[in-house]
């Protein structure tokens, strides 16, 4: 039996993003000790990318927001299978978690009369988007972290967790190794809070990290635990597409909020082709009107360019395959255009989008103050996760919690942007309180070392089988047919065929990573770290295929073009993943529950 | 497609060398991408860090051809490609494998600095007032990646080792946001004088240089912390003396 060197804390959090974060310093202020573990390093989770802002109705630019129209937004863009008490909680708030940033050194953009700015985006019906310039995320993840620093939490940075350890049906803690020298430790729990993130790196074309494999549904799902909603993969409309290289980079949202439109090759606004019943008394009949809502004026309705993010997404699939796409295969976004409007739109663009500009200047040779940007669909969010309590953000296995993009229910078919940001604190701090809770109410349960031996030694095996080996390759080749697969069968458009052709992939998949072989040592090898992901990267991607076969309409992200329409039907139940009691994947429905009728009639009021 | 030839530090703290690998270039490609693209072909455990792909997280530091740089925003098409592109670790942390360093001496030194300390609330609602001008001011030192570039090449750190008695440059810039935050009511000029070391900083601007960020680092922010200390911490009849010259040549 191997020697383990052991941690013990209280709560463990896995994962150093805006979630696991807020959840470590509201757990750390319940007075347990709280353990913090990141696969990258401290201040680099993927939070860190995150541009626009933070939604939260704080009624700072217009005093007609408040939380009911928030609410009523979030149901709208989620196409009403959000968890709607998920989605309560999140709009009443999500102010109060913004205000604490401030008072913990967060300095956002301000109005004129010195209170926090807020901007516009896809489906908020008013300006709602706390932000920092076009960066934040980072404004927001390093406000987290350096307070976090100080509330006493212990952080384990670059250790990657593989299994999470049960005892009974409790969760315990957890397995991981360190990836500086390759060393498995055992971290021990009263509560765990899975806070990883999501799974971009499931597709080809992408806006996530490397970190984005999904790790924390696929251990949750292998404990036992229930998905929910994982066919909603959110394809975010406006990634770059040239050069290849930064191919699926994000251009914010917030481009178009500030203004920016988008053109087919033949120069027209394409977005006003088509506009979705329940969003036309909200939209913009024309340009200038549309110019209007973006420089507040309250009496214009928004520009078609700030519809939700799925159907912008498949307008502009629309233009590339009916061939009217840009040179390099998307389409265009023209922010320089404002220069008609303002005269100082140089320097304006620069102060709003300053790391759009940066971003174009140095990696595609652009200057977005004077030129198009080419743009595309690239993958960006999964709605789909864990499935856990709405107020304690507990899953449904005693002892594990999640929150985050992790965790699933808050954004029902779609997200509106900006509603992870205020997610991750609203919840974040949710499960932080509640772990505690749980942790005081409960012992740390005993570790089954014959078990960690026996996945330790799995994950050794890449090690044994030598290269030259006939059946043995490497881990890139592998991921690389997974993300193409997903890409071109499971993507925007999808279609039975398809997805069956999928499955069957993902299987044969499944087969080759018994033979994937490593070079080296076990000291820093990105080579074995991405073996290891790739069987977390298969469970999510199977889930996401298999949950999306048996959604036979389309909504919000998830479209099918074998069931173009959204059926009643379909809007009364959430697609349930769990593993059956011989380790595999099973499928089910699963009713919504009854919508409390104050809910409802907010809802009627806001139509 | 063109080729280029790519010589890479590989090796760990105790013995190491450069190792050449040829790989194809196309449009638009970065350092960082070559790096991958060695990685999947030929080094499947070449370690390098990375999370953004675009110079947002400060993860993917090294030095390429010599100079600081983030692999992810340093484009093959502005290096000279008909010779070897060297592509090393930074050289003032320990290293632990290939391109990547032990850079949590950054995080323990600022865990040292006095945290953000704010004056109460200017309304009854816990929310302050404060101007468009004074978040601009922090908003240039609140920009940093923390990509550690700075303190790469700062000769205190770099070529003197003094890691116990300065801070370098990178969490200067952190007090500077701290202290200069509208809201902040901490004093930190005696820790800055001491603990932090800002004497051994001068002023050679190297660290401003680098900054992928482009962050004024010398200028804006260890300046105008060096006058804070002067004015608070020196004594009477300096402080006198400075004021009264400062006065003459208004
Ligand atoms: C470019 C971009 C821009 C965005 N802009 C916005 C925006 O403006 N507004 C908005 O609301 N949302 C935005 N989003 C979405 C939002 O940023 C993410 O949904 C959110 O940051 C996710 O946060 P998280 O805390 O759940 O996870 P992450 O920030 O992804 O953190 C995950 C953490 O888990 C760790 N981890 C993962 N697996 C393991 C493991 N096995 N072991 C140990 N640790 C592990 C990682 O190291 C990391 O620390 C954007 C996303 C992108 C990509
Ligand atoms: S200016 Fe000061 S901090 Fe910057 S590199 Fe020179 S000595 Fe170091
Ligand atoms: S100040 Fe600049 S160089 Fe230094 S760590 Fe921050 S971003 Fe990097
Ligand atoms: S990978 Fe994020 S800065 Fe280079």
């Amino acid at each position: 039996m191997g020697e383990y060197q052991t941690y013990q804390h209280d709560v463990l959090v896995i994962g150093s993003g805006g979630a696991g974060l807020r959840a470590a310093i509201e757990a750390s202020s319940h007075g347990v000790s709280v353990g913090l573990v990141c696969k990258s390093m401290l201040g680099k989770a993927h939070t860190v990318m995150a541009e626009g802002g933070i939604a939260a109705a704080l009624g700072n630019v217009d005093n007609r927001d408040n939380w009911k129209v928030h609410f009523s937004d979030t149901m709208r863009g989620g196409q009403y299978i959000n968890n709607w008490r998920m989605a309560e909680l999140h709009a009443k708030e999500s102010p109060e978690r913004v205000r604490e940033l401030e008072a913990w050194g967060a300095a956002f953009d301000r109005t004129k009369d010195g209170r926090i700015l807020q901007r516009n985006f896809g489906g908020h019906k008013y300006p709602r988007l706390a932000h920092v310039g076009d960066r934040t995320g980072l404004e927001m993840i390093r406000t987290l972290q350096d307070h976090g620093i100080h509330q006493g939490m212990e952080v384990y940075m670059e250790y990657t967790i593989t299994r999470l350890l049960k005892n009974e049906n409790r969760v315990i803690g957890a397995v991981a190794y360190t990836r500086d020298r390759g060393r498995f430790v055992i971290f021990k729990a009263k509560a765990v809070i899975m806070a990883s993130g999501g799974l971009g790196k499931a597709y080809k074309i992408t806006s996530n990290s490397w970190d984005c494999t999904g790790d924390g549904h696929a251990l949750a799902y292998e404990a036992g635990a229930q998905l929910l909603d994982m066919e909603f993969v959110q394809f975010h409309p406006t990634g770059m597409v040239w050069p290849p290289s930064v191919k699926g980079i994000l251009v914010t949202e917030g481009v178009r909020g500030e203004g920016g439109i988008l053109l087919n090759n033949e120069g027209r606004r394409f977005m006003f082709d088509e506009i979705p019943d329940n969003y036309k008394s909200q939209t913009a009949d024309n340009p200038e009107e549309g110019w209007r809502y973006t420089q507040g004026d309250k009496s214009a309705r928004r520009p078609p360019e700030l519809l939700t993010r799925d159907h912008a997404a498949r307008c502009i699939v629309k233009e590339i395959k009916e061939g009217r796409g840009s040179p390099h295969g998307g389409v265009l976004l023209d922010i320089s255009w404002i220069k008609e409007k303002l005269p100082n739109s140089v320097e304006h663009i620069k102060r709003k989008l300053p790391s759009m500009y940066h971003q174009f200047k140095q990696l595609a040779d652009i200057d977005i103050t004077q030129e198009k940007m080419e743009v595309g669909p690239t993958t960006h969010y999964v709605m789909g996760g864990i499935r856990v309590n709405a107020d304690t953000q507990m899953s449904t296995l005693p002892g594990l919690f999640a929150c985050g993009e992790c965790a699933a229910g808050i954004n029902g078919a779609n997200r509106l942007g900006g509603n992870s940001l205020s997610d991750l604190l609203v919840l974040g701090k949710r499960a932080g309180e509640y772990a505690a809770n749980f942790a005081n109410e409960n012992e740390s349960g005993v570790i089954n070392l014959d078990y960690i031996d026996r996945v330790t030694k799995e994950a050794l095996k890449p090690f044994e089988r030598a290269q030259g080996m006939a059946t043995a390759e490497g881990p890139y080749q592998i991921q690389n047919d997974l993300q193409e697969l997903m890409q071109d069968y499971v993507g925007i458009v999808r279609n039975e065929d398809e997805m069956r052709a999928a499955l069957v992939g993902i299987k044969k998949l499944w087969k080759r990573i018994n033979n994937v072989s490593v070079d080296g040592n076990r000291e820093f090898n990105p080579g074995w770290h991405t073996a290891l992901d790739l069987s977390n990267l298969l469970t999510v991607s199977e889930a996401i295929t298999l949950s999306a076969l048996e959604r036979k309409e389309s909504r919000g992200a998830h479209f099918r073009e074998d069931y173009p329409e959204k059926t009643e039907s379909f809007g009364k139940i959430n697609i349930v993943i769990q593993k059956d009691d011989d380790g595999n994947m099973q499928v089910k429905y699963d009713p919504i529950p009854q919508m409390p009728d104050d809910l409802i009639k907010i809802i009627e009021e806001m139509k | 497609m063109p080729k280029a030839t790519f010589s890479i530090w590989r090796g760990n703290g105790s013995a190491g060398q450069f190792v050449d690998y040829e790989t194809e270039v196309s449009d638009g490609m970065v350092v960082l991408d070559a790096i991958h693209q060695i990685q999947a072909e030929k080094a499947n455990d070449l370690a390098c860090r990375w999370n953004c792909k675009a110079g947002k997280c400060g993860s993917c530091s090294a030095e390429v051809n010599g100079m600081p740089k983030l692999m992810c925003m340093t484009r093959l098409n502005d290096l000279p490609l008909e010779k070897p592109i060297t592509v090393e670790p930074m050289k003032s942390f320990p290293l632990i494998k290939d391109l990547i360093t032990d850079v949590s001496w950054n995080y323990r030194v600022k865990k040292k600095i006095k945290k953000f300390n704010p004056r109460p609330p200017d309304k009854a609602d816990g929310t302050w007032l404060i101007s468009q001008a004074d978040i601009d001011r922090v908003q240039e030192f609140r920009k940093c990646i923390e990509c550690f570039l700075c303190q790469d090449v700062c000769h205190v750190l770099r070529e003197h080792t003094l890691h116990e008695e300065f801070i370098g440059p990178r969490a200067l810039v952190y007090v500077a946001a701290l202290e200069m935050h509208p809201l902040d009511t901490e004093n930190r000029n005696k820790d800055l004088k001491k603990a932090h070391g800002i004497g051994y900083c001068n002023i050679t601007k190297c660290c401003t240089n680098v900054c992928p960020e482009e962050i004024t680092i010398t200028d804006n922010a260890i300046i105008p912390l060096k006058e804070r200390v002067v004015d608070e911490l020196y004594d009477p009849v300096t402080r006198f003396i400075r004021l009264f010259s400062n006065q003459e040549s208004k």
